[in-house]
Formats: structure tokens, sequence, C-alpha cells
């Protein structure tokens, strides 16, 4: 068991997720409204958005087909019958006065998602349910001392609010969990989770006791917007609540926030101050009624996901585990990875060449140009080759890496900018061997400290044969030679 | 001519012996004339004209919608695109919708002509037109005192009794088209809930609302449903149900049609004269040639009471969007929460601020078990009440109201009698079902009495059937003159 260990003794931590996430989708979840990103303020609003008299609510039906796209890909039960209900509170970005939601009888029951901590073990992480969910518009209050400015383009976007059980048992867990999730999300395309465009939040909530006994009181804790501030956010409830208990005090079940410049939590608001919802069923929208037909089409639709992906590559091309796994993280990058070993039969060596040359410099120049695999400037046919031309000993992993820069800057393959360039390995034993030989000719001084036992030197022959060849030589065939021909000499020297 | 009806209006017009131009000016007159009615909010004199003279060029080229030139007066719930929309509250004095609801769409479409917005109860919450910002509406039947038209359709049915206009509509959540027409000697009718889109109207009760016509036939009511009805993509609560020609079932046999008459509706403190004209109601039908056997409601005594916790309920959640953030009145405040209070203090008049208290106490923990669920559960109830008694009959007969009119000053006190006005309207709300009040006669006062039908779900054209049979029976009396200027 994963436990904290105080001068106190044990401590074990109990942590569940509220996720909220953006469904994709082109309009809101009850309106005709544009729901892209970035556009100016109040730009994408429309009658029913704003709350004007009169105007109801119309359920987009793709909404509901993404929503339950991701019960099935989270293994949940979809229910044939659902309801919307109003949360009512007052807010000046929640036009209607009340959000509409699925408090009593969401879509989705159930579902899980299975994690793997630091020692790859599986652990299995249950779902309480999914519902779906207007989000509400945007307050800002940083503009002037004395007013606040409303922005009402997210306001009516559909979200799915994922809520697990407590299960998980870390920050790591928790962390673990929400990775997971958002690459199948992403998988799924239901939702981007992009955390700091904010189509993916996460409210947590922390509690701890010592092991064999109750749980604890527990701290919501809301506004944490990245996995790293998820990590960070439970570490120091877990700290503050253990502060607290070990002094004698208790937890109070309140709301927190979370603010990301301190790393800290504060209070927002006690049990006592919890606003009362006054939840009912919406009356302007019929229950959600689902036909059996519906759902089998789009469990149709659902693409192999994470695991059974990260399982089968390594199945059928020998991959280990941990590059497996990383490889599937992504839809893209597992797609891209499979493209480029489709041309050919690849072994197993091949198969994890590929990955780390993915993972490795691919990324590295991704990240440098800031794109992502799926607008990467290389093809995933060109990577493939490029890893053959370096299992094929056509080039070296030194001369790949200049390869793959010009590969991205030119688009052009691998093997056309190895022979414009010249850069061919050189395997040829009669040139090795003549620039041996005349680098061993130049430096007599030098082969003769090499005999009376200054090994290291070996080292400079071959950077200076390296050079001869300006740098093309064949490594292992070079080493090779030298060695011979040194040895060569000494017995003729000997003799 | 301000005396005939739709029907015969429309007749004249496409016969070309009047135009609209020169009906819509005497409407306007009218309007004008009888300005101490108070059944307008706002009046569209100009806008009225312009679109009357669009009306006579199409009836000339033969174009006419169903409705074409026909001078309408619409309750000030309804959005008019441009034009002031202020659900009888302080609260959108200065409203002017971007957009047209569905059912004034309609209208428009068919040809009609927009005379003005009528005066209405607070966001239609009341039973006699009291409790407008814009001051009371005064019944046209008033002789030595004013009395009150009902509510909250006052407006209109006021605007209708006092032929300020051909009809109007008027919106119907626990009684008001109904109660104000049995006030006003006109005729009312509560389409099936999702015969009419609510696209468009300020929202009282969702689940309950329900746009109606008032007119002066019944005829005229059928011919106006039909424009108003049908699926509406906007309204998911809208009905797909095919809009038959409700007009043709005017004038048919009863034959072999079944009234049931409700015991339960036979309740203390009843005049004894709204249950003699029950009987003769029931009488004319039976000389129709239709049969009448008593029923048993049995959960219809709950209606009321589940009524007062589910519109308030849903009230309470529909009027929180007026905060004065967005649009409307605002008062200032120092915070946000103090221009909440403030602006919802000063904004909403006493009835309105009443129901949102009960509505939101109903839905609060602890108590949403107790009370809004148990409503949930009566609700439930009485549709199968209603179900079982239209296994046994055709249409139900009962009075639309347990008194006549009353006078201004002499109105219940307290607002649970005042509630009661709504006792024998409600169950139609609370089951969904159409309904539809008939001038049946005018007590010992000279004060209108109406009788209520109500039929099976979608089933207008019931209403249309035994409703002309009443009406014809009792010819009621043409209202000679209106006594306006009371004090």
């Amino acid at each position: 068991m994963n436990y904290i260990e105080t001068s106190s003794g044990k401590w074990e931590v109990v942590v569940g997720l509220e996720v909220h996430a953006q469904i994709i989708s082109r309009s809101k979840l009850f309106s005709t409204a544009s729901t892209e990103f970035g556009i100016s303020p109040n730009e994408n609003v429309s009658f029913v958005d704003a709350a004007l008299p009169g105007t109801l609510p119309v359920i987009n039906s793709f909404c509901i087909d993404q929503a339950i796209k991701t019960g099935l890909g989270l293994n949940g039960t979809v229910n044939l019958v659902s309801f919307f209900d109003r949360k009512n509170y007052f807010y000046a970005d929640l036009p209607q006065g009340y959000q509409i939601s699925q408090f009593y009888h969401p879509i989705i029951s159930g579902g899980y998602i299975d994690i793997e901590n630091e020692n790859d073990e599986l652990k299995r992480i249950n779902l309480d349910h999914i519902h779906i969910e207007q989000d509400a518009g945007k307050s800002i209050h940083d503009q002037s001392p004395t007013k606040s400015f409303i922005d009402l383009n997210r306001s009516g976007i559909a979200l799915m609010e994922i809520v697990t059980k407590p299960d998980m048992r870390s920050a790591d867990d928790a962390a673990a969990f929400l990775r997971k999730l958002r690459s199948i999300l992403r998988y799924l395309k239901t939702c981007d989770g992009n955390m700091d465009e904010g189509s993916m939040r996460a409210d947590v909530n922390v509690s701890v006791h010592r092991p064999e006994t109750e749980y604890g009181v527990r701290a919501e804790v809301k506004n944490v917007n990245s996995i790293k501030f998820l990590t960070t956010a439970v570490n120091f409830e877990v700290a503050r609540q253990i502060e607290i208990l070990e002094s004698g005090g208790k937890v109070d079940q309140e709301t927190r926030l979370f603010d990301s410049s301190s790393g800290k939590t504060r209070s927002m608001r006690s049990k006592e101050d919890a606003q009362d919802y006054r939840y009912f069923p919406d009356p302007d929208l019929p229950p959600l009624i689902l036909e059996q037909s519906r759902i089998d089409a789009i469990r149709e639709t659902i693409p192999e996901l994470p695991d059974a992906k990260a399982s089968r590559l390594q199945r059928e091309y020998g991959l280990p585990r941990y590059e497996a796994r990383i490889i599937s993280s992504e839809r893209e990058m597992a797609d891209f990875y499979e493209k480029a070993l489709s041309g050919f039969n690849p072994d197993k060596d091949l198969a994890k060449l590929l990955a780390n040359w993915i993972i490795g410099e691919l990324f590295a120049l991704l990240n440098k140009h800031g794109k992502n695999i799926a607008n990467s400037c290389i093809s995933p046919e060109n990577m493939g080759e490029l890893v053959t031309l370096i299992k094929t000993d056509v080039i070296s992993g030194k001369i790949a890496k200049d390869v793959l820069e010009l590969m991205w800057s030119s688009r052009k393959s691998p093997s056309h900018i190895v022979e414009k360039n010249g850069w061919r390995q050189i395997t040829s034993m009669d040139t090795i061997e003549n620039s041996v030989k005349e680098v061993l000719a130049d430096h007599t001084d030098k082969v003769a400290e090499y005999k009376s036992g200054k090994e290291k030197l070996f080292g400079f022959f071959v950077g200076q044969a390296m050079k001869k060849t300006s740098g093309k030589a064949y490594g292992q065939m070079l080493n090779e030679v030298l060695k011979k021909i040194l040895d060569e000499e000494e017995t003729s020297v000997q003799r | 001519m301000y005396n005939l009806s739709l029907y015969d209006i429309r007749k004249g017009l496409l016969s070309r012996k009047f135009s609209s131009v020169e009906l819509t000016k005497l409407f306007l007159d009218r309007i004008e004339k009888f300005d101490g009615l108070n059944a307008f909010i706002t009046v569209c004199a100009d806008n009225a004209l312009e679109s009357a003279a669009q009306s006579d060029k199409k009836i000339a080229d033969g174009s006419a919608g169903e409705l074409e030139g026909i001078p309408l007066a619409i309750k000030d719930l309804f959005l008019t695109k441009g034009i002031r929309t202020t659900a009888g509250s302080k609260m959108l004095e200065n409203f002017i919708p971007p957009y047209e609801s569905t059912v004034s769409r309609k209208l428009l479409e068919a040809g009609a002509v927009f005379l003005g917005k009528t005066n209405m109860d607070e966001f239609a919450m009341g039973s006699s037109n009291l409790t407008s910002y814009y001051g009371g509406v005064v019944n046209p039947w008033s002789r030595d005192k004013k009395l009150v038209p009902g509510g909250s359709s006052g407006g209109s049915a006021a605007a209708v009794a006092g032929r300020l206009c051909v009809a109007a509509t008027g919106s119907d959540t626990g009684g008001s088209v109904r109660q104000p027409a049995a006030f006003t000697g006109t005729v009312g009718l509560k389409p099936t809930y999702g015969r009419c889109s609510r696209y468009g109207m300020v929202a009282f009760a969702s689940s309950l609302d329900q746009a109606g016509p008032i007119t002066q036939t019944v005829r005229d009511a059928a011919i106006f449903l039909r424009v108003i009805s049908g699926y509406d993509e906007n309204d998911s609560t809208s009905s797909r149900e095919s809009v038959p020609d409700f007009e043709s079932f005017v004038g048919k046999s009863l034959k072999g049609l079944k009234i049931g008459i409700p015991k339960e509706y036979r309740i203390d403190g009843m005049s004894d004269e709204i249950l003699k004209f029950w009987e003769i109601g029931a009488a004319m039908l039976r000389e129709a040639g239709a049969e009448t056997m008593d029923i048993s409601l049995p959960y219809s005594k709950y209606a009321l009471p589940s009524y007062y916790i589910i519109a308030p309920a849903e009230a309470s959640s529909n009027l929180a969007r007026y905060d004065g953030v967005r649009y409307g009145f605002r008062a200032k405040g120092v915070s946000l929460n103090e221009t909440y209070e403030n602006t919802r203090a000063e904004g909403f008049g006493d009835e309105v601020k009443r129901r949102i208290l009960v509505g939101t106490y109903v839905l609060s923990a602890g108590y949403y078990d107790a009370y809004y669920m148990r409503a949930l559960k009566i609700r439930k109830l009485i549709r199968q009440d209603f179900q079982s008694a239209f296994e046994k009959v055709d249409v139900v007969l009962t009075p639309t109201t347990p008194n006549s009119a009353f006078a201004f000053g002499e109105e219940p006190k307290d607002p649970v009698t005042m509630y009661l006005n709504d006792i024998f309207t409600v169950t139609a709300n609370i089951a969904g079902l159409p309904g539809i009040s008939i001038p049946i006669g005018l007590d010992e006062q000279m004060r209108p009495l109406g009788l209520q039908l109500i039929a099976p779900y979608f089933k207008e054209e019931l209403l249309i059937q035994a409703g002309s049979a009443l009406e014809k029976s009792a010819n009621f009396p043409t209202l000679k003159e209106i006594y306006h200027e009371l004090h």
C-alpha cells in the first residue's frame, strides 16, 4: 500500500476527481452558436445563450452522440433514459440563473479507467457516472477597478462531467488518471483535452486517514487546470490535512481554491455556506430517450483505444512495454508509428529503434518547431526509411541526426539527402585501411607511445581516421581495422 | 362592423366590402376611445396601418393569407420583434425584443395586423389583472362599478369583449385564457400542452404554459387555433401531432358524443347561479344529441395545491434571468449581490415576489421531496384520473370559474382565496389537456358566466364541436354599451 509516513505513523490518502471535459462540437449544447475558441468577446452568443425572455434550449444531438461515445470508451453503461435538471444559482456569467445539467439521472453510469503506477502495477479507477451539462460564461475582473466584464462566448458550451469513485491513493494516481483520461478522450475525439485553454478542468476531492480506519473528511479543491497543478494541489492538501490532524485539529468539509502561483489552496466556502442549488427537472426539455440502435452504431465508431493498442504493439512488433505505452498514448503518434512500419516487415530491433527515434529525436524537433505529430514536416514513410538506413548500416546514428534535420527543412526522403550529401557510410575495406595507414604513418611518435602502453591513444587514431573520411567511415569497421593493423605492426616488430 | 366575428370580417375583407386599412383605423379609434379600459400596454398604430395597407394589396392581388388584414391584439407576453414587450412588469418596461415569438410570427405570416400589446398580470401571475405594473384592466361588462376582467390575459379578454380588436392571443398556465374569457363573455381556448410553440413567450411555468386564442365565437377560436398550432424546432416540448381543420367541426352533430359531469367540481361556496348554468349547459348538450353522465375525478381536489407548488417552483427558476445584467430594468448596487437585490426588489411586484419565494422554498433541500416531488406524483394521478374518465366519455363539462367577475376593491384580500379562481381551470394545465370556456349567460348582476369543456390530448376538435353546440343554444347576448369611465 501507498502510505505516507510521518513521525506520528502512517496516513492513507484518498483522492476523487470531477473532470469537466468540453465536448468537441461545432455548436453549443442547446443553441446553434459556434464554439470557436479565441474569438472576440460575446461574438458567439445566441439569444438562447444570453437567456433572452422566451428562449428555449434545443438539444444538440451531436453532443449527445459524443457523450455516448465517451461513456462507451470509458467502459460505462449508457442509460436509455436520462433527464436534464436545472442547477439554480445567481452569477453574472450565468445568464439563465441556472445551469442545465443532469443531477438525478445522468446519461452514463459506472465505467472505469486502468492506470499504471510507477511500479508498472495496474490499478483500476472506477467512475461513478458521466453527465452532460452546459458551461457558464466568463467573468473578467481585472480590466477595471470598479467594473467587471462578462464574456458569454463560453456560455452554453457542452461539457461532460466525469466523476470518479474515491479510488486514487496519491497525487501520482490522480495525475496518471488524468493523463490516461485525456489520452482516451483524444482517441475518441470527444474532448481535445487542452487544459491550458480550459477545455479540460478538474476539481479534486482529497482526504487523509489512518490505515484501516474510516475515510477522513474531504476538502474539494477547485480550479486545477494542469496535470502538474493537480499533483501540487493534492500534495499540498495532503500535507495541510495531516498537519491539522497531527496537531489535534479537525479537517473542515469545505471547498478550496487552488492558487497556481503559490501552489497552495485556500478556503473558498465552508459546508455551512454551501449553496442550495434547488435542482429540479428542466421542464423545457423532454426526457432524453436513446434507441439501442443509436448506441450500437456509435459503438462501431470507437477506435482501438490506448490500452488495446499498447498490447497489440507489444504483441505484433515485440515492442517493449514502456515504448508501447508511450507510442500509444496519442492516437496520432501510434498512427504515425504504424504507418512508418508499414513499408516493410520489421523485426523487433527495428520496431524499438523506430519507437526510440520518434520518442527522442522526432519529438525534440516537433517541440523545437512548435508542431505536433499530426502536422509534422516529416512523413511516417520517410521516418521509417531513416531508421532502416541506420539499421542496415548505410548511415551512422550520428549522421542520421543531421539527416533528420534536413528531412524536416527540405521534406525530402532520407536516402535522397544521404546520396546528395555523400553521407553514405564508408564500408569499403580498402578505403578504411588506407586512411588508417595514413594516420599511423603521420603519427609514428604516437604509435610508439601507444606501443609502450599508452593505449588511450587508440581513440586518437580513430578520431584522426574518421576525420580523413569526413566522419563517414563505418565506426565499427574502422575500429576493427585499426586494431588489426596496430596488432600486426606489434607482432612484426617483435618478430 | 366592429361587432363582426373574425369569420365574418374575413369574408368582408376578401369580398372587398371594406378594407383592412378602414378596419384597422376603426379599431385604433376604438382603442383610443376606450382607453379607460386600460386593455393595452402598447398600441402600435403606425405599424398596424402599414401592415393593413400591405394586406389590402395582398387581398387585391389574390395572395391573401388565412388571417389577411385582420386586426388582432397580442398579449404582452409574446415577444414581438421591434415592439416593446413588458410581460406586465417594470422589469421589462423598456425591453424591445430582437426576435418574434413563434405564435405571433405564424399570425403575421397568415397576414394578421397587430394593433398592439395587451395588458396582463405581471409575468402572467394573477387572476384579476390587478398585478400588472401598468395598472388594472376594466372589464367592459362593468355597469355600476369597475369589474376586473380576470387574468392573466385580462387585457386580451377585455379588448375582445369591448371590440377593440377582432380577436387576441392569450396564454394559459392555470386558467389565464379561460377564466378571463368567462369573466368577459368571450371564448377562450387553451390547447393541449405542446400544440403551440412556447418559443418567444415570456415563461411563467414551462410545463404548464400554453398559448391560446380569445375570440368572440367558437368558430373564430377554431380558425385562430389552426394558424398558431404546430411543431416548432425551437421548442422541444412542442408536438409533431398533425393539425386538423378545427373549423370543420363547428356545428357538427353531437350524436353519440358522451359528456362527463364530474361530481368533484361541486364545491362549497359555489353560487347557485353557476350550478344552474352548469345544469342548463348539460341540458343543452343533451338537446343537441349528446349523452351526459356523472363521472368522478377523485384527485381533482389536489390539483390546485399541486399547481401552486409546481407553477411557483418553475417560475422561481424561470424568472432568475431577470437580474439586471443583460437587459431590462437594473437598479444600482455597490456589489453584484446588492445589484441583484435592488433590481429584483424594485423590478418585481408583490405577487411575483410571493411566487418566487414559494417556488424557492418548495425546491429547497429538505422540502423538495415533501412538496415538489409530491406535487409531481399528484400530477401523475390527475392525469390518470382523466385517462380513465376519457375511457367512458368524450368530453368533460364543468363551470369555468366558481364565481363571476368581482369589482375592483372587492377582490379577495388573501392570496389563497384569490387562487381559488383557478380551481376549475388548473386541472387541464396540470394534466396538459385542452380546455375551452364558452360564455353561457349572465348572472343576476348582469355579469358573464362561462362553462368549460375539457377534451383528451390533441382532441381540440371535440371542444369546437361541443362548444359550438353550447354557443348556439346559449345565444349569449352582445355587449350593448361600454361604461369605461367608472371610478
